[in-house]
């Protein structure tokens, strides 16, 4: 079992309202841990809070009360705050809306050098996060003449760069076409194999159960945590729409009388049980 | 309406080192009443290709006739024409100005010349059709609205001109599984109660299985597929060359088929496929 | 004219000398040539500066067909200018046509005035062709940041330039969706007299400006997720360095300034 690196005791976070007065909880009452190493997927419905559980990892947004530790360093203190997130390094939704720069590994640069690393030393990490992302060879073009999934790389590198252990992906694909998906999920288990924590927020749930652990959330609050399996087999799910399609369909063909397994949560798995049945 | 294009080709750039063919000799027919899918990469030219459908953009070689005539004429019958042909872009949330809602989505009606009471009621129709409460909604500000809504404002602000086609670029990009499907409900809402044709734009196989009777396939500039669902979806082969999807359902069937079950594969949706393996398991 | 046909602003990447010399020569270099354009009164003089800066155009490796792209955009004040000079300005009558007289100082006035535009141009669009926008940007911040003593916030003012640059392109992108979408609903661009086409603005501003301000909350956010704090203990991966070419390429600054002044001073 790895340590955890991040810890959240008893989250509460509420927006404030723009009428005033009013404040809209966002997050009410939360509390999780994630280890070493993990591959986590959030998923949710819009305002279930958990972009807003994103951004209080890396100290983008206070506790209203309540903790979040990450690496030890409480996020509540201001002078650990560069240091946060220098270790937790988070990706966005708007593949544009990221990018400094006019050129892409001047944009990778630019964590390095608001962190002073020496230059040659930035040139390194630069040329390498770029090669890790398969960007290498576009190092000199503008992000104009990308495509979201090539600029949502370049955004994964220019974490990397700064040697963050633990990246947060909020929504990293929900403006991208199939194939940028695809690109970035293959990434995204790339990096997860090379050690990094990864915390994916996203609300396709194809994406979600490619993780090790999916912690689903409702109206601010945690409503399951545990593998995409378990999450699957529960006994609702299949009438969920949400759920994966061999999913669902294996929930309408039980009742209709077959007595497909409930381990049966992807397509193949279902091919292969009626198959077998026949 | 019957929308008909012939020979579209169309060039980015021409004559310059950056010369771009984005569409080249497209022909197809879009009959009244029909639910069309347009799917292909981003690239494909697609975006051109509705650009050209209501005259945002002229063709180089080609026309595009609307019940007969060409609407890149400048007769005041293609203009009349042009303005019956609704195009909703991607993000079309985007496009909101006004300081209500009601006057945002009274803008198109305005611009055709509508006085201020028509514009009043066909926005409140417009807002209704798409599911908001125009009473709720009509004085409040576009930009207080959440993404959906915001959208759906959007979207009335094309009904309100009363079209005969609607053109609609990916309008679920971005939301969510819940939104997605509430988008695309509103969708067939909408041309049930119009009676229009809809031309769909869509990574999405599964909403092309499930809603149209008709499906265009891009590449590059040309129009390579073209057919209801179940015959696009029955190419499988031909499919994976151009990088394209099958719906899920039908993947599935395939799926069984290949490993040697006696199931039919002429399947589009989760319904058909029970309906399928109940009868071949049961 | 597309928005290619605009040079300035477009980087031409290269390892030419030109390239590599320490953005802040470059910056002064356009700074003086830019000056020496508005000195020159002679042919002689004229000349020289065209001399010079195809010197420079030929030692960047950036293909002539390219400089000359650029004039596209302002091919009408240059033909306007032209005609206005010729027509308008007095003095020794060479031909007549009816009313109206072309002068011999017309010729000169005009000839010049067209080649000093068109070298315009040429100096001011190299130096952003040969110099990355970051590179240029830190070069001015580094050449503004004496000014610090007197409150300047070089740092500040040079990241703002960077992101003007880098946001241009997605912000023409943005200008053009939204046009796209509101002449789908009717919107008329063209028409009307100035007051009516001002007005008629405003459904293309108002959106563009939203959109402005979201990216600049998107990307503020990022920034700060990447540590962004201001200019304090930032360092530079391009660092900037002068060598030997950037003396040599001063010296050779110099030496054509000078000759400018020469010729200036030495005319009638």
């Amino acid at each position: 079992m790895n340590e955890p690196i991040i810890n959240v005791e008893q989250l509460y976070f509420s927006y404030a309202s723009e009428e005033g007065g009013e404040q809209i909880p966002a997050l009410a009452g939360v509390s999780l841990s994630i280890e070493k190493g993990s591959f986590v997927a959030m998923i949710g419905p819009n305002g279930s809070g958990k972009s807003t559980l994103a951004k209080c990892l890396n100290a983008l947004l206070l506790p209203g009360s309540g903790t979040v530790h990450v690496f030890g360093m409480d996020t509540r203190e201001d002078a650990l705050v560069w240091d946060i997130r220098k270790s937790v390094g988070m990706v966005f939704q708007n593949p544009d809306n990221q990018l400094v720069s006019s050129i892409v590994e001047d944009d990778v640069a630019f964590g390095p050098e608001n962190l002073g690393v020496e230059p040659a030393e930035i040139r390194k990490r630069v040329d390498a996060a770029l090669a890790s992302v398969d960007m290498y060879e576009h190092r000199q073009k503008g992000p104009h003449l990308l495509s979201g999934g090539q600029k949502q790389r370049v955004a994964i590198a220019g974490v990397l760069a700064m040697e963050s252990q633990c990246i947060v992906l909020d929504e990293p694909t929900a403006m991208l076409d199939p194939s940028g998906r695809k690109e970035v999920m293959d990434i995204i288990h790339r990096l997860h194999a090379d050690g990094k924590t990864i915390v994916l927020i996203t609300h396709f749930m194809e994406e979600a159960a490619q993780a090790d652990r999916i912690i689903s959330m409702e109206r601010g609050k945690i409503v399951f945590d545990g593998t995409p399996r378990q999450l699957f087999s529960q006994e609702d799910n299949g009438h969920n729409l949400d759920m994966p399609f061999a999913v669902q369909l294996a929930a309408k063909l039980r009742s209709r009388g077959l007595d497909i397994p409930k381990q049966a949560i992807t397509d193949q798995e279902l091919v292969e049980y009626l198959c077998a049945s026949k | 309406m019957r929308i008909e294009v012939k020979g579209l080709t169309h060039v980015y750039s021409e004559g310059m080192p950056f010369e771009t063919v984005a569409l080249e000799d497209v022909n197809f027919v879009l009959e009244p009443g029909s639910f069309t899918g347009l799917i292909g990469h981003t690239g494909s030219g697609k975006s051109t290709l509705i650009q050209h459908l209501n005259g945002l953009l002229r063709p180089m070689e080609g026309a595009v006739i609307v019940d007969g005539v060409n609407i890149a004429d400048k007769s005041d019958a293609a203009r009349a024409l042009r303005r019956k042909i609704g195009l909703v872009f991607q993000y079309p949330e985007h496009q909101l100005f006004e300081e209500t809602v009601l006057k945002d989505v009274c803008f198109g009606p305005k611009n055709l010349g509508c006085t201020q009471d028509e514009c009043e009621e066909r926005a409140l129709h417009a807002l209704s059709l798409v599911g908001l409460d125009g009473k709720a909604f009509q004085d409040r500000s576009p930009f207080g609205l959440s993404g959906g809504e915001k959208r759906r404002v959007a979207i009335a602000g094309v009904l309100a001109m009363e079209p005969d086609v609607l053109i609609l670029d990916e309008p679920t990009a971005g939301l969510d599984p819940a939104g997605h499907r509430s988008i695309l409900d509103m969708v067939r809402q909408i041309k049930r109660e119009r009676d229009l044709s809809i031309l769909l734009v869509t990574h999405n196989m599964d909403d092309v299985a499930r809603l149209a009777d008709h499906v265009l396939v891009m590449q590059s500039g040309r129009l390579v597929m073209e057919g209801t669902p179940l015959e696009i979806f029955s190419e499988d082969a031909k499919l994976q060359t151009l990088g394209l999807s099958l719906p899920q359902a039908t993947r599935l069937m395939n799926m069984l088929a290949e490993r040697g079950c006696d199931v039919r594969t002429d399947i589009l949706t989760l319904q058909e496929a029970e309906e399928e393996i109940v009868r071949a398991f049961i | 004219m597309a928005i290619k046909d605009i040079t300035l602003g477009q980087y031409f990447p290269g390892e030419s000398i030109v390239h590599r010399l320490d953005p802040r020569t470059k910056i002064l270099g356009t700074f003086v040539f830019l000056v020496t354009l508005f000195l020159v009164n002679r042919f002689a003089g004229f000349a020289l500066s065209a001399a010079f800066i195809a010197g420079v155009i030929a030692l960047s490796g950036v293909p002539v067909k390219f400089m000359i792209r650029g004039l596209r955009p302002i091919l009408f004040l240059i033909v306007f200018s032209t005609i206005l000079n010729l027509f308008v300005t007095a003095g020794t009558p060479i031909v007549q046509f009816g009313p109206l007289t072309i002068t011999e100082e017309g010729v000169y006035r005009a000839a010049f005035m067209a080649l000093r535009l068109m070298l315009l141009i040429f100096g001011s669009s190299l130096l952003t062709l040969v110099t990355k926008p970051i590179t240029l940007t830190d070069g001015i911040e580094r050449l503004m940041s004496p000014l610090n003593i007197v409150k300047l916030p070089s740092h500040e003012l040079a990241m703002m330039m960077t992101i003007a640059l880098r946001f241009i392109p997605t912000l023409l992108d943005e200008t053009d969706k939204i046009m796209k979408a509101q002449t789908a609903r009717g919107a008329d661009f063209e028409s009307g007299n100035l007051f009516r086409r001002a007005k008629g603005l405003i459904p293309l501003l108002v959106p563009l400006f939203v959109s402005a301000f979201r990216i600049a909350g998107d990307l503020a956010m990022a920034m700060e997720a990447r540590c962004y704090r201001g200019g304090k203990g930032r360092t530079r991966m391009n660092g900037m360095a002068f060598s030997g070419r950037d003396a040599g390429a001063l010296c050779v600054l110099v030496a054509y300034f000078a000759a400018t002044i020469y010729l200036r001073t030495m005319g009638g």
